[in-house]
């Protein structure tokens, strides 16, 4: 084999782990991104999410040896703990984002240290699907089985998203709430169940990312603001409030990060932020943002 | 029944007290006109009604329904519609997705229009996505269009559609004609007079005080956050005063000639 048809298996290789990558950060900061959108909360415990969802997954699994019915459980747990927090505390705060970014940054902790007493401190990944194990092999790359099964599943949640966002009634109810609140409240939108419900959806979504990287990210203590960092610059590279943003962000946050990490580790935490830097100064709403 | 009262409202943005007091009814199948200059309270007493503002004191009651401590969302239940001032169009949803997500005319049936006055008796059909389109036939042409690929005047006629398709017992129009060209204008005096025979009270917020008298049954003018005169329009028309020095209209020098 010579050198460059090596590389250019190498090159292949990295892009398709960078867009392991992006598919967890987009399901993650889809999720961040509707949420902001609708209610303008900067969401502090969205990490936290995340973790809490690989959490509950992992109690789960290890009974089921089952990813999917982790998933859901996941899914719902998070989702209800979400729509809870939104419709008992953030809501009524609503007209200041200061305190409810404060309140965010309360539950954040107080998740971490609950989880800490609940599942304890020792790391975990929780136990592949079995039909998802081994690699797939096209042509000379060879690529493991269950990153493509996420980038595939990314993809459709994407496509799901989109569609629901673009084509059904509640999407333009969602949309017309993220344009105006205050008029679509004035042609009969529920703003505040509708919020509530878009940020148990977005918890649900960080929840699933979690559970989706658990058997390779896995779980342990402080996850939740290893990634939160991560999840905003995917948010303000893309624009806060746009799904299309998220995508565009987490495809060039996952990419930017899986190179750099590879091409010049020692710079790592550079290449990843220099990018949002570089947007702030430009461009403050982000790629697809709004003023 | 669907006769607005409001009473003694007070409103506030922090510590502005804006409206000090306004008592106002507007009956049921009439207009109800509010002038004055600007910055006098007229939008906030929309915004209240509305509740976009909620008032901090006072009554708003459509029908026998009190309104006034009402969501936003539910005040549109309750079947009060608003254009708002400026239009306020959703810029990323289509003009057809305006109407939809606005749109209550299932197992709706308008206000019977009062006999005596109409002639007609009888329940008025619904206003539904197709009868608004019927009605600005330039709107059915831009069904597809995003709310800020629109002109002016299309998107006055799409804030009037959107307040309409939710077939309201009450419409609070505020500033419906600024900026239209004088086609538009008359177009949109017509559809106030139809609504009118219909049924609808129409609550019509103006600094066009011409348009505003030729359509109202009555007029009140509000200075301060209060209103000063309440009549019919022929009496306002004829008191230069008031009309010289709370509307702004060119008195009697001008004969009636504005801006």
């Amino acid at each position: 084999m010579s050198i460059d048809l090596l590389s250019v298996i190498y090159l292949i290789t990295q892009t398709l782990n960078g867009l392991f990558s992006a598919a967890l950060l987009f399901l993650i900061a889809s999720g961040l991104t509707l949420a902001f959108g609708v209610m303008r909360i900067v969401n502090i415990a969205h990490g936290s999410f995340y973790m809490l969802g690989v959490y509950v997954a992992w109690t789960v699994v290890t009974r089921t040896q089952s990813l999917l019915l982790g998933a859901i459980a996941a899914i719902l747990v998070v989702g209800a703990i979400g729509f809870a927090m939104q419709r008992f505390f953030l809501r009524r705060f609503a007209a200041d984002p200061l305190a409810q970014m404060m309140m965010t940054m309360g539950f954040a902790l107080v998740f971490r240290d609950a989880a800490l007493m609940v599942w304890g401190g020792d790391p975990f990944t929780l136990a592949y699907p079995r039909l998802l194990r081994g690699s797939v092999e096209v042509a000379e790359v060879v690529f493991p089985r269950y990153r493509l099964f996420v980038i595939v599943v990314a993809a459709l949640v994407g496509a799901g998203l989109w569609m629901v966002n673009e084509r059904t009634l509640i999407g333009a109810r969602l949309r017309a709430t993220v344009d105006d609140p205050e008029m679509a409240s004035a042609t009969g939108i529920n703003v505040p169940l509708l919020s509530g419900l878009v940020f148990a959806v977005g918890a649900g979504l960080a929840a699933f990312g979690g559970v989706m990287g658990g058997p390779i990210l896995g779980g342990y203590p402080g996850m939740d603001f290893d990634l939160l960092p991560l999840a905003f610059v995917v948010v303000i590279v893309g624009g806060m409030g746009s799904l299309k943003g998220a995508l565009v962000g987490a495809i060039a946050v996952g990419m930017i990060d899986n190179f750099g990490k590879v091409l010049v580790p020692e710079l790592s935490y550079f290449t990843l932020f220099a990018p949002m830097v570089l947007m702030l100064a430009i461009k403050p709403t982000g790629l697809y943002g709004r003023a | 029944m669907s006769t607005l009262t409001v009473r003694d409202l007070h409103t506030y943005y922090g510590d502005s007290h804006v409206l000090q007091g306004v008592t106002l009814q507007a009956e049921q199948g009439t207009v109800t006109a509010v002038l004055g200059r600007n910055g006098v309270g007229k939008t906030t007493l929309c915004r209240s009604i509305a509740g976009l503002t909620p008032a901090r004191a006072g009554q708003i009651a459509l029908g026998a329904t009190d309104i006034t401590r009402l969501a936003p969302h539910r005040i549109h239940q309750a079947r009060v519609g608003l254009v708002p001032q400026g239009r306020r169009m959703f810029t990323s949803l289509t003009v057809r997705e305006h109407l939809a997500i606005a749109e209550r005319s299932a197992d709706l049936t308008r206000s019977v229009p009062p006999a005596a006055e109409s002639g007609d008796a009888g329940p008025v059909a619904p206003w539904t996505v197709e009868s608004v389109c019927a009605l600005f036939p330039r709107l059915a042409e831009r069904l597809q269009n995003r709310g800020n690929e629109l002109s002016g005047g299309e998107q006055q006629m799409l804030a009037i559609a959107r307040a309409l398709v939710a077939n309201p017992l009450l419409l609070i129009m505020d500033e419906p004609t600024e900026g239209l060209a004088p086609a538009l204008v008359a177009q949109v005096g017509e559809l106030v007079g139809r609504l009118k025979r219909e049924g609808t009270t129409v609550l019509l917020v103006e600094q066009n005080a011409t348009f505003a008298v030729a359509l109202a049954d009555r007029v009140h003018v509000m200075s301060k956050g209060a209103i000063v005169h309440s009549s019919d329009p022929k009496t306002l028309w004829e008191n230069e005063e008031i009309k010289t020095q709370l509307l702004g209209v060119p008195g009697a020098t001008a004969h009636g000639e504005r801006r």
